[in-house]
Order: C-alpha cells, then sequence, then structure tokens
C-alpha cells in the first residue's frame, strides 16, 4: 500500500540473522534442551550494538569530519562562531574580516542559551504547578487520585503535534480567548508568537511528566512517619517542610529530568507558536541538518547537547542515587 | 488549606490539560474551515476523511508500524530481559546501563544518530528504517517492564520446577514466562502507544513519501492544518478510550 523503500542485501541478512536465532531460542524451548540462558540477550546485544552504539559514534565522527571526511574542529568553532567560515574564506582572499566589520556571530550560542533559560523557566513552572497538584492528589482523605492519574495520562494520546496546534486556534489574534476578551467589551491581547506561548506550550507538554514522579513518592510514604512527627509536636508546616518534602525529594528529581531534558531540545512547539526569534536549540539542529544539509555542523551542535545532558544527568544523579522516583507508566 | 481550594486548584490544572483537546473535537464539527468562528453542526470533515488517501496512507502507516514495532521489540525485549536477569553481576550492569542509554538520550539526538546510520549504510529512509528506529527505541521500554517482575519473581520456583523433573526449557515456559506476563502486555501496550504517538524520531527516519500521521500533521502544518486531521484524532482519541475502558473492566472482572 504504501512505497515500501527496498533495505539493501545487508539489511535482510541481519534480518535473517535475527529471526535464525530467535527460531533457534524458540526450538530449543520446544525441544527441552536447556541451554544458557544469559544467550537470550545476545540479539538485543547485537541490536544494541547496531542501533545506538555505533550510531552515537557516528555523531562522533561526523562531528569531528568536514565534508571530505578528513579531521577538523571546524564545527565547533563554527557553533562559537557562526561567522567563522566567512572569516576563513576572507582571510584567504587576503582579507582582513576586522577591517569589514564582520564580527563573531552569535546565533548557535545564543540559541543554546535561550534554549536552556526556557527550559529552566519551563521546569520551573512545571514544579510549581505540579508539586501541589501531587500533594493534593496523594492526600489520604482524596480518594480519586489513581482516576486522576488516568485523567492527566488521557490527554497525552491525543497526537501532540495537534494538541499543540490547538494551542493556535485559542491563542489566535482572532482565537476563542481574544473573542472571549472583546465580548466582555475588553481590548485584545496579543497572545501568540512570543516567548511566553512557546513556555505555555512546552509547560502544558510537560506538566504531566512532573505530576506522575512526584505523586509516586509522595504515594509511596508511609503516613506514620508524618503522624509520628505530629506526635512529637510538630505543627502540619513543619511536618510539611521536613518530613514529607525531603521524602519527595527523588520524585522531584526525577519528574525534572523527565521536564527539562525534552525541554532544553523541544522542537515543533516554538515553531508553531512562536515567532521569529523564539528558535530553540532542537529546531537548530533540525534546521542545520534537513534544511542547509550540514551534517558535520549538526552533529557537532548534537554532540554539544549530548554533553551537556550527561552532564545534568550526572549531577541530578548525585541527588537521587537510587534513580528512584521513576516514571508510573 | 480548605478542602474546597484543593479540590478547585486540580480542576483548574485538569481544565488547562483538557480545554485544548475539547477544542479540537469541537472545530472537527464545525461547518466551516475557520478555526475561530462556529459556522454550524457538520459531519463534513468526517466525510472528507474517508475521501482523502494521504491521510487514510498515513493512518496504516502509522497503525502498522506501531503494531509491528511493538511485537518484534516485545519478543526481543522480553528474551533481552530473560538473558540479562540471568547474566553475572557485572555484565548485568553493562546492559542496563546501554539499555538505558536511549532513555535519557532526547528523541532528537536518537533520531539524528539513527538518521546517520542509515545515511552511512545507505540505506533508503522510508517504512523500513522507520520500522526499526520504533523497535530500537520501544525495546528498553519492554525491558524495564518485563525486570521488576523477573526480580519479584521466587528464583526457587524455577529451581523447583527442576527439581519436580521439569527440563529447562519447560521450566520457563510454564514457570518463568507465565509469571512475566503481565509486564510483558504493559511493554506492548506502551511501545504501541508510543510509536503511534512518536513524531521527532519517524521525522528524521523516514522520507517525504512514506508518512505517519504526524509527519503528515508537521508538513501541513505550516499550510494550516485542515478540521478532517482534528475530525481523525478525535476518532482515534475515541477509540483509544474505549480500549482503556475495556482494558480496566477486564482487570476489575479479574480481581472479582
Amino acid at each position: 500500500m504504501s512505497k515500501l523503500a527496498f533495505p539493501s542485501w545487508a539489511v535482510w541478512l541481519m534480518a535473517l540473522g535475527f529471526a535464525g536465532f530467535i527460531a533457534l531460542v524458540v526450538l530449543s524451548i520446544r525441544q527441552n534442551k536447556g541451554i544458557k540462558r544469559s544467550l537470550f540477550a545476545y540479539p538485543y546485544g547485537l541490536w544494541i550494538v547496531i542501533f545506538t552504539i555505533i550510531p552515537l559514534f557516528l555523531i562522533g565522527y561526523y562531528a569531528f569530519t568536514d565534508k571530505t571526511g578528513a579531521f577538523t574542529l571546524d564545527n565547533f568553532k563554527n557553533f562559537w562562531d557562526s561567522n567563522y567560515d566567512m572569516h576563513k574564506q576572507l582571510a584567504e582572499m587576503g582579507h582582513n574580516p576586522a577591517d569589514l566589520g564582520i564580527t563573531r556571530g552569535l546565533v548557535n550560542v545564543d540559541t543554546l542559551i535561550y534554549s536552556l533559560w526556557m527550559a529552566f523557566l519551563c521546569t520551573l513552572i512545571c514544579l510549581g504547578l505540579g508539586y501541589p497538584a501531587a500533594l493534593f492528589m496523594a492526600d489520604r482523605n482524596f480518594k480519586l487520585g489513581s482516576t486522576l492519574v488516568i485523567l492527566f495520562i488521557i490527554p497525552m494520546w491525543m497526537n501532540f503535534l495537534l494538541r499543540t496546534i490547538a494551542w493556535m486556534s485559542l491563542l489566535e489574534d482572532n482565537g476563542l480567548i481574544n473573542s472571549l476578551l472583546t465580548g466582555l467589551g475588553l481590548p485584545k491581547m496579543r497572545l501568540m508568537y512570543n516567548s511566553q506561548a512557546v513556555l505555555l506550550g512546552m509547560v502544558y507538554n510537560y506538566l504531566p511528566f512532573m505530576v506522575f514522579p512526584i505523586y509516586n513518592s509522595l504515594n509511596k510514604q508511609d503516613n506514620r512517619l508524618s503522624e509520628a512527627a505530629m506526635d512529637l509536636g510538630a505543627d502540619e508546616m513543619v511536618t510539611f517542610l521536613r518530613v514529607t518534602v525531603p521524602l519527595s525529594l527523588p520524585g522531584v528529581v526525577s519528574g525534572i529530568t523527565m521536564v527539562f531534558m525534552p525541554s532544553v531540545t523541544t522542537f515543533f512547539i516554538p515553531r508553531v507558536l512562536g515567532g521569529g526569534n523564539t528558535e530553540m536549540f532542537g529546531d537548530l539542529i533540525e534546521r542545520t541538518f534537513l534544511s542547509a544539509d550540514n551534517w558535520n555542523l549538526g552533529s557537532a551542535l548534537s554532540l554539544i547537547m549530548m554533553v551537556l545532558i550527561l552532564l545534568s544527568l550526572t549531577l541530578l544523579r548525585k541527588v537521587d542515587p537510587e534513580g528512584e522516583g521513576g516514571s508510573t507508566i | 488549606m480548605s478542602k474546597f481550594l484543593k479540590r478547585f486548584y486540580l480542576v483548574l490544572i485538569l481544565l488547562f490539560l483538557y480545554v485544548p483537546i475539547v477544542v479540537l473535537i469541537v472545530e472537527s464539527f464545525n461547518a466551516g474551515v475557520s478555526r475561530a468562528k462556529w459556522e454550524g453542526f457538520s459531519l463534513r470533515w468526517y466525510n472528507d476523511l474517508f475521501n482523502s488517501p494521504a491521510i487514510i496512507n498515513a493512518l496504516y502507516v502509522t497503525v502498522s508500524i506501531a503494531f509491528l514495532a511493538a511485537f518484534f521489540a516485545t519478543i526481543l525485549g522480553t528474551l533481552a530481559a530473560i538473558g540479562i536477569h540471568a547474566m553475572k553481576k557485572r555484565p548485568q550492569s553493562i546492559m542496563m546501563t546501554l539499555t538505558n542509554i536511549p532513555m535519557t538520550m532526547p528523541d532528537i539526538v536518537t533520531a539524528i544518530s539513527l538518521m546517520l546510520l542509515f545515511i552511512f549504510t545507505k540505506l533508503h529512509r522510508g517504512y523500513f528504517t522507520m520500522l526499526l528506529a520504533h523497535i530500537t527505541f520501544n525495546i528498553p521500554y519492554v525491558i524495564l517492564s518485563v525486570m521488576p517482575k523477573l526480580k519479584q519473581m521466587n528464583k526457587f520456583s524455577y529451581e523447583a520446577a527442576l527439581d519436580l523433573g521439569a527440563t529447562p526449557g519447560y521450566a520457563l515456559r510454564k514457570v518463568v514466562i507465565p509469571y512475566v506476563m503481565p509486564g510483558v502486555i504493559t511493554g506492548a501496550l506502551l511501545s504501541f502507544t508510543l510509536s503511534l504517538d512518536d513524531f521527532t524520531i519517524s521525522y528524521f527516519t523516514t522520507s517525504p513519501l512514506v508518512q505517519n500521521l504526524s509527519t503528515l500533521i508537521y508538513s501541513e502544518a505550516r499550510k494550516g492544518i485542515k478540521p478532517t486531521m482534528n475530525a481523525l484524532s478525535a476518532l482515534m482519541f475515541i477509540a483509544l478510550l474505549i480500549l482503556l475502558l475495556l482494558v480496566n473492566r477486564r482487570a476489575s472482572m479479574n480481581n472479582d
């Protein structure tokens, strides 16, 4: 029905190898011959090597080479200064770029800083909105907690792109919110095509990822602990601050991880809800790869992204070494 | 804080989450094309939906990939979980670290790394590469759903089966696999929904000729989405809701 792209013979061979291995496993189970059970993980091991490890090395390879495949650091210099190539060409032609008034291009670095800032704000807002929500849901007197979890999951089934586009109908100049405002005799507001709209879209998409882990860790808490604190004379506020909150920190940490990581690399949301100067790092990577066709620079940008994420993960691991909080789904 | 205020807050948060979805569904019944103006109730977009080959084709690609990816990921992932569980401590922790890589990497990095792999191996990007990519990001979720079940399992029940004369293969089939089945099913459902909703990874690993619903929406987003898309997503939303209700009823019936 669809136009299938036919893979080369090597891929078919690989597929055959996998099918063969699985057949072997099934056969050995059927024939009741004991094979070593750790063997079962081998196809997956091979899969990881081909589809996770080699691809990650490829990013590194492209990041440190130029179009001809020769080793270079130019991609990183291009990240630091988006006019770097121009400088180089001018210098080769015998001009002095400084005389021509061409200075360092800041597009890439600025986009990275802007993305980190937006992701930080998004995480902060999600935490501010999500923590009370999780707290009220985990309340012992509140019986609907688990139903609410499902109610938080259901919106995520609607295609993420369509949900973001739906915000357009609400925020547009002639959208629902503005018609409501004019209906009440109030002036119209410009709600779309700015950073706030992008932030709204991000919070909307990532809020559930903050609520779930916090709810989980609050729900797991032994109620007797806070009761003990009260018995020992702590009032409600002190109990909350010194018992409940510290015990929920693992959930908070994994919530922060689950919101911050995807926020930095958000793409699409800024394109739909944002204006001209709200490009984020994800959009930049996509544009560099697919519009500018510069895989080498694109790989360098992805590598920088990866390093940043790994750094922040190691930092967060220090707070939550067990990786507890976890996700509910 | 009073009980009322707490509930009110939760209602507000839920409103925030649901308003766009309600808007989306209402728009799908709007007779006019304009997003903002209500021009009367109509089913014309639902009618258009079934006469739009691009959308039907994208639906076919989405659902078939989700199904196939969930199927292969569940088999590979379950086998892997059993294998990893039986490993010695060191290789086990190495495998789990490797499993966590794709889950901690942002989607866009996974997507790009896979795209580079397909470019490097000169594989034409299309249906097949999208399927490979989906299997790849699904397997870790299956492993992480099956692993806790394996850890919970009393290891002596497997040994007891062997002592009672079962061969390792028989014990695996009759003792281990039935025990971890709930984890396997969770993993499969999770894979299916993740791949149904995926955009970033599909976008980088397919060509414009083979589109799933997400990439189709993306390519149309700049031209302006037609309410036909809303109609489709409303239908899919309702279908998933019904599925959830059925699964829940089955679960509660089993509990009784």
